[in-house]
């Protein structure tokens, strides 16, 4: 998911950056209003250029980091077939970041600049994953909860008015409902077990709900580059609108398995036609942006590690082909 | 930081009869690896039976500031298409 504006309200928010030619950019928004696609080569303003490297990157960086929560339980899988779902899971996640690291590529940026900003710390990832994975209930959490937050973010995406972003959100939409399946079925199995299985999905239900719709980002009246980005159709719905769907589909679910929301003012407005919910506390959200959260330094850690160590392979295949190379002119 | 792969686009023929269609991209140092990486990348559900994979830099494309002039030609010239003639009904077969 992992699209939402992070950070707090930037003071160089994207606005139409000076120089550019009035024709061009008023060709450009007319596309945009009519629902056509821009494609790498067309003409795009600067700003939405920014704008689009910043979110697909980030969302890029989102999946690569997601891996390592996910990653850290698959030799305690409890079963052969949860181990392989995982895996499998696991290196859909992967396949996200490559997609959409390729999707951003087209904007003129490399790979190896977005991974550098990660690094360094530069570029943000989802708040989500600067929590830990404690228990085996966690997986089955995270497939239910943080998946079932990205589809309802990237759904519409694959509608976003760039194209290579859209083709690419068509491609991680098809693959990321198994996710969200198997991990509520996780979240079943453990509801419908012992009391200690049950307190264990509970307790992961507990910890990952309100970190899960802080997915969604700052409430709209506090998310200044939101109008930009809808005008642009670069975003198709507001955060909060994203987030008042997530949680009416939601509840009914922790209700089916028979676990409790964590929220004493979560109640059923028939007036709305949703449920109304508890306040967010967004200086926990701001502070985890802020790289604060629990495992954010683990996470980079790792990252890092990742990258230093697969140098020499990455090194000795361009060697390879070099001296192929050679021989082949020679 | 050491000089990064280059990029190969991915064409995937989701079945035999339909032609390959563009799916995405992927960094290798070699075509061997980049049909492997495109393999992992954009297969893993059986997406398609026959994979190409090609240098970016090999790929020469239209410019869309040139859109009108490069397609125009063909819109003006609608007497390329049947619709263009009027035949009577009772006419059939044709």
């Amino acid at each position: 998911m992992y699209t939402t504006e992070l950070g707090k309200p930037d003071a160089k928010a994207p606005v139409a950056i000076g120089g550019e030619d009035p024709a061009l950019v008023a060709a450009f928004e007319a596309r945009v209003a009519a629902d056509e696609f821009i494609e790498p080569k067309d003409w795009m303003p600067e700003a939405y250029r920014r704008t689009l490297v910043r979110q697909i990157s980030q969302h890029a960086h989102s999946e690569i980091v997601g891996m390592l929560p996910e990653g850290n339980w698959l030799t305690r899988a409890p079963s052969l077939r949860r181990k392989a779902v995982l895996l499998a899971k696991v290196q859909d996640e992967g396949g996200h970041g490559l997609y959409l690291y390729c999707a951003a590529e087209t904007l003129g940026t490399s790979r190896d600049e977005m991974i550098d900003a990660l690094h360094s710390g530069k570029a943000k990832y989802s708040t989500i994953f600067n929590y830990p994975t404690l228990t085996w209930a966690d997986i089955g959490a995270i497939g239910w909860l943080v998946d079932g937050a990205a589809i309802m973010n990237q759904v519409p995406l694959q509608r976003t008015s760039y194209g290579p972003y859209a083709r690419a959100m068509v491609r991680v939409c098809k693959e990321e409902s198994f996710h969200q399946r198997q991990g509520y079925e996780i979240m079943m199995a453990l509801a419908g077990g012992t009391p200690d299985q049950k307190a264990m999905a509970q307790d992961a239900l507990n910890r990952w709900w309100w970190p899960s719709i802080m997915m969604f980002g700052p409430p709209d009246d506090n998310s200044p580059n939101s109008a930009q980005s809808m005008r642009w159709r670069i975003k198709r719905d507001t955060n909060d609108e994203l987030r008042q769907k997530f949680v009416d589909v939601t509840v009914p679910q922790a209700e089916y398995i028979g676990l409790t929301v964590p929220d004493p003012d979560l109640v059923w407005n028939a007036d709305k036609g949703g449920y109304d919910f508890g306040a967010i506390d967004w200086e926990e959200f701001y502070a985890v942006v802020r790289g604060e959260g629990p495992v954010a330094k683990e996470r980079m850690k790792a990252r890092r590690d990742a990258w230093d160590e697969g140098a020499w392979v990455r090194e000795a295949a361009s060697a390879y082909e070099a001296t192929r190379a050679a021989r082949r002119a020679a | 930081m050491s000089r990064e792969w280059p990029l190969w686009e991915v064409f995937i023929r989701t079945k035999g009869g339909l032609s390959h269609r563009h799916a995405g991209s992927v960094h290798a140092p070699d075509p061997e690896l980049a049909m492997r990486h495109a393999r992992d990348t954009y297969t893993r559900r059986m997406e398609g039976v026959s994979l190409w994979v090609v240098r970016s830099s090999d790929i020469v494309a239209s410019d869309p500031a040139q859109d009108g002039p490069m397609f125009e030609p063909a819109e003006g010239k609608i007497y390329r298409h049947p619709t263009f003639y009027e035949i009577p009904d009772v006419v059939k077969h044709i």
